[in-house]
C-alpha cells in the first residue's frame, strides 16, 4: 500500500490535533507516514502520540536551520522523490498552505487547497466547503502525488496503533534563496481551547462595546467550556485581538453551537460560521441578518441575557 | 527600487457570488468585480516604498479583459504602468499553473529579479479562493525568499525585513532583496485616488500580453491542463431561520431551555 505522508503540525513538542485528524483521514488513501520537521528531540516528545494516532511510520528530520519554511518543504520534496506517496496532506494555517504551495509548485503536483473531506478511488478525491459553506464541491488531483491541505476540525479523530517505524531523514540544501527567522513571538493558546477545534464557540461583536465587556463574552464562554470568537468589527475596535476574528479574512468555524452576542451577522462574518450545527444571536435590532441564519434568535440586550445564560447554565450543571 | 505588485480582481464579496454550472469554474458575470481589498494594501505598500527609496511600481495581473478595471485603480492610486495578461485559454488554471505564468510574465515584461525589479509586493490572500499560497509559490519558481504576512515592512540597504503576523504569532523576517513580500489586510489604509490621479491613470502604458507573448505554452494552462478539476459542485440550500424571541426579562432561561432540548448542554 502506498505511503501517504502527513506533516506534523507541532509546537514547542505538543501536537496540534490537526495532525491526528491527518492521520486518520490519510487512511481512506494508504498507510499514514508521519513527517516530524524541527529541531533535535522533536520526534521523541511526539511519537507516542503518533504511534497511538495510526502513523505506521515516522520521517524524522531534526535541524536547526533558521530558514523559513524551507526545511519542511524540501524535506516533503525529497520524500515525494523517494517514495512516491500517495498524497501529502497539511493542516491548514498560514504557514501550512505557504509549504503546500511550495512543493506542489516544485514537484509539478496537484495543490488541492482547503478541503474538508479526502477519499481515495481512481484519482484522489476531495471535497471542498466554498464561499463560505455557501457551496459544495467535490474535485479530484490529475497528477500523482497530490498535496492537500485540510481544513481542522472537519475529519473525526479515530485513534489506532501504528508501528511507528522511525527513519531519519536530512534535511537538504535550499534550493533558491530563504527569508531567515530572526525571532518568533508564539501566541501562547492560555486555557480555553483552540477556536477551529472548538465544539462551542460564543462570538461578540461591536455591540459589546468595550475591550473590558468582552469578559462577559469569555466567562459566558468559560461556562459552557467554549472558545472566544470576535467579529472584524470588535477586533478593528481594539475589543479582542485579532487572531479570534471569525469570518471571511478570519477562521472558518463550524461548531456543534455557535453564539453571537451583539453581531449583525455581515456576509463576511457568516462566511467563517454559518456551517455551525446550531446557532444562537443575541441582538437587540430585530432586524439584524443573524437572525436569518439562527436556530434561536433572542431580540435583546446581550448585557441582559448573556449573564442570565451563564448562571442559567451553572444552576444545570451544579 | 523597483517593484512589481501583484494584483487580482475578485468578486465583490457584498454580492452574491456563484459557481457556474457548466466548469464549476467562478460564474464572473453574476457578480461584480473589484480589485481585491487586500491588493490595494499591496499598492499602497509598494508607493510608500517609492516615496521613500525611488523607483518604479509596475502592476502585474492575469485575468479576463475587464480586469482592466483593477489595474485602473491601481494606476489611479499612484502605480506606473502594468502588464496584463488576457488570454480566453487562461480560463480554469489551477494555483500552480497561476504561479508559473506569474513567475514567466514578470520575467518576460518586467525583467529578471534584481535586474527588471527588486521587490515584488502581494496580497497576502485573495477573498475569492482563500488559496493563499500563490505568492510564496511565485517565490519558489523565481527562486527568491518570500515573506509572507506581513504587518510591517522595512527595506534598508539592500535586505528586507517584516514583521509577519498569522493566528500563530508574530515571526519576524529578513532575506537579502530580490525577494518576494505579501501583506496582511492590517498592514495600512490605502489612499483613495484623486481626481488627479484618475486623470493621469488613462495615460499610463499598460502592456497586454497574450500568452505567446509572455512565452507561455498553451498546455501549462488552462482548465483542460489543469493539475486540479472539479467534478461537481452545488449549492448548499441556506441554513433557515428557526425560533425568534422579544426578551422578557427571561430570555437567557430560553436559550439554556433550548441548549438542553437540543441536548447541547
Ligand atoms: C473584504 C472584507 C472582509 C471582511 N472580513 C470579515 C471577517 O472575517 N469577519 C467579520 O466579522 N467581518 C468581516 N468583514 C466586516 C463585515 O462586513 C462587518 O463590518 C462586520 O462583520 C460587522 O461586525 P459586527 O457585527 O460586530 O458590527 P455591526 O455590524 O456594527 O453590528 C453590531 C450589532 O450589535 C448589535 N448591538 C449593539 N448593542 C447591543 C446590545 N447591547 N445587545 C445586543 N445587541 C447589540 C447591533 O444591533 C448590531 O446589529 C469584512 C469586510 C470586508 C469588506
Ligand atoms: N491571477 C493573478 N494575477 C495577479 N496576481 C495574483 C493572481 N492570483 C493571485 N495573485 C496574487 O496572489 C495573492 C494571493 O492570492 P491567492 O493565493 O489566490 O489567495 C493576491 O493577493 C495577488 O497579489
Amino acid at each position: 500500500m502506498a505511503e501517504v505522508l502527513v506533516l506534523v503540525d507541532h509546537v514547542e513538542g505538543e501536537i496540534k490535533k490537526v495532525s491526528y485528524e491527518l492521520l486518520t483521514a490519510a487512511r481512506a488513501l494508504g498507510e499514514p507516514a508521519a513527517v516530524v520537521v524541527g529541531p533535535a528531540g522533536t520526534a521523541g516528545k511526539l511519537s507516542d502520540g503518533l504511534k497511538a494516532h495510526g502513523a505506521a511510520k515516522i520521517y524524522v528530520a531534526e535541524t536547526d536551520s533558521t530558514d523559513f519554511l524551507s526545511p519542511e518543504v524540501s524535506v516533503l520534496e525529497s520524500l515525494i522523490g523517494s517514495v512516491n506517496p500517495a498524497a501529502v496532506l497539511i493542516g491548514v494555517s498560514a504557514d501550512g498552505k505557504e509549504i503546500a504551495g511550495r512543493v506542489a509548485v516544485r514537484t509539478n503536483s496537484a495543490l488541492l487547497g482547503d478541503v474538508v473531506g479526502v477519499s481515495g478511488g481512481d484519482a484522489v478525491g476531495v471535497t471542498h466547503s466554498v464561499f463560505g459553506g455557501a457551496y459544495i464541491a467535490e474535485a479530484k488531483a490529475n497528477t500523482e502525488h497530490p498535496v492537500i491541505t485540510v481544513r481542522p476540525g472537519s475529519v473525526e479523530i479515530e485513534p489506532v496503533d501504528g508501528a511507528g517505524v522511525e527513519e531519519s531523514v536530512q534535511v537538504g540544501a535550499a534550493s533558491g534563496r530563504s527569508a531567515a527567522v530572526t525571532s518568533r513571538e508564539p501566541i501562547t493558546g492560555g486555557d480555553r481551547p483552540e477556536l477551529t477545534e472548538a465544539s462551542v464557540v460564543v462570538s461578540g461583536g461591536r455591540g459589546v462595546g468595550s475591550a473590558d465587556d468582552f469578559a462577559l463574552v469569555e466567562g459566558l464562554a468559560d461556562s459552557l467550556g467554549a472558545a472566544v470568537g470576535a467579529s472584524r468589527a470588535a477586533v478593528d475596535s481594539g475589543y479582542y485581538p485579532h487572531q479570534f476574528q471569525v469570518g471571511q479574512t478570519g477562521k472558518t468555524v463550524s461548531p456543534q453551537l455557535y453564539i453571537a452576542l451583539g453581531i449583525s451577522g455581515a456576509i463576511q462574518h457568516r462566511a467563517g460560521m454559518q456551517t455551525s450545527k446550531t446557532i444562537i444571536a443575541v441582538n437587540k435590532d430585530a432586524e439584524a441578518p443573524i437572525f436569518e441564519i439562527a436556530d434561536f434568535g433572542v431580540v435583546g440586550d446581550l448585557f441582559k441575557v448573556a449573564p442570565q445564560l451563564k448562571d442559567e447554565i451553572a444552576k444545570r450543571k451544579s | 527600487m523597483n517593484i512589481v505588485v501583484l494584483v487580482k480582481q475578485v468578486p465583490d464579496t457584498y454580492s452574491e457570488r456563484k459557481l457556474s454550472d457548466s466548469d464549476h469554474t467562478l460564474d464572473r458575470d453574476a457578480t461584480d468585480a473589484v480589485l481585491d481589498e487586500i491588493n490595494e494594501r499591496a499598492v499602497e505598500a509598494a508607493l510608500q516604498l517609492k516615496e521613500a527609496n525611488g523607483g518604479e511600481v509596475t502592476v502585474v495581473t492575469i485575468g479576463p479583459d475587464r480586469a482592466t478595471d483593477a489595474i485602473r485603480k491601481a494606476l489611479s492610486m499612484g502605480a506606473d504602468k502594468a502588464v496584463h495578461l488576457s488570454d480566453e485559454a487562461i480560463h480554469g488554471s489551477c494555483a500552480v499553473q497561476t504561479a508559473k505564468a506569474l513567475a514567466k510574465v514578470i520575467s518576460t515584461a518586467v525583467g529578471a529579479p534584481g535586474e527588471g525589479f527588486d521587490l515584488v509586493l502581494a496580497g497576502n490572500e485573495a477573498s475569492d479562493g482563500r488559496a493563499g499560497a500563490v505568492p510564496a509559490m511565485v517565490a519558489d519558481v523565481l527562486g527568491l525568499p518570500a515573506l509572507t504576512h506581513a504587518r510591517e515592512i522595512t527595506v534598508s540597504g539592500s535586505s528586507v525585513s517584516v514583521k509577519r503576523e498569522t493566528d500563530d504569532g508574530v515571526t519576524h523576517l529578513t532575506a537579502e532583496l530580490p525577494a518576494v513580500v505579501s501583506v496582511g489586510e492590517k498592514i495600512n489604509e490605502p489612499r483613495y485616488p484623486s481626481f488627479k490621479g484618475i486623470m493621469a491613470a488613462k495615460k499610463k502604458p499598460v502592456t497586454t500580453l497574450s500568452l505567446a507573448d509572455a512565452g507561455i505554452d498553451a498546455s501549462e494552462v488552462g482548465i483542460a491542463n489543469a493539475l486540479t478539476s472539479v467534478t461537481s459542485s452545488q449549492p448548499k440550500p441556506p441554513k433557515s431561520a428557526g425560533e425568534k424571541i422579544e426578551d422578557e426579562g427571561d430570555a437567557g432561561a430560553k436559550i439554556a431551555a433550548f441548549l438542553v432540548s437540543q441536548k447541547l448542554i
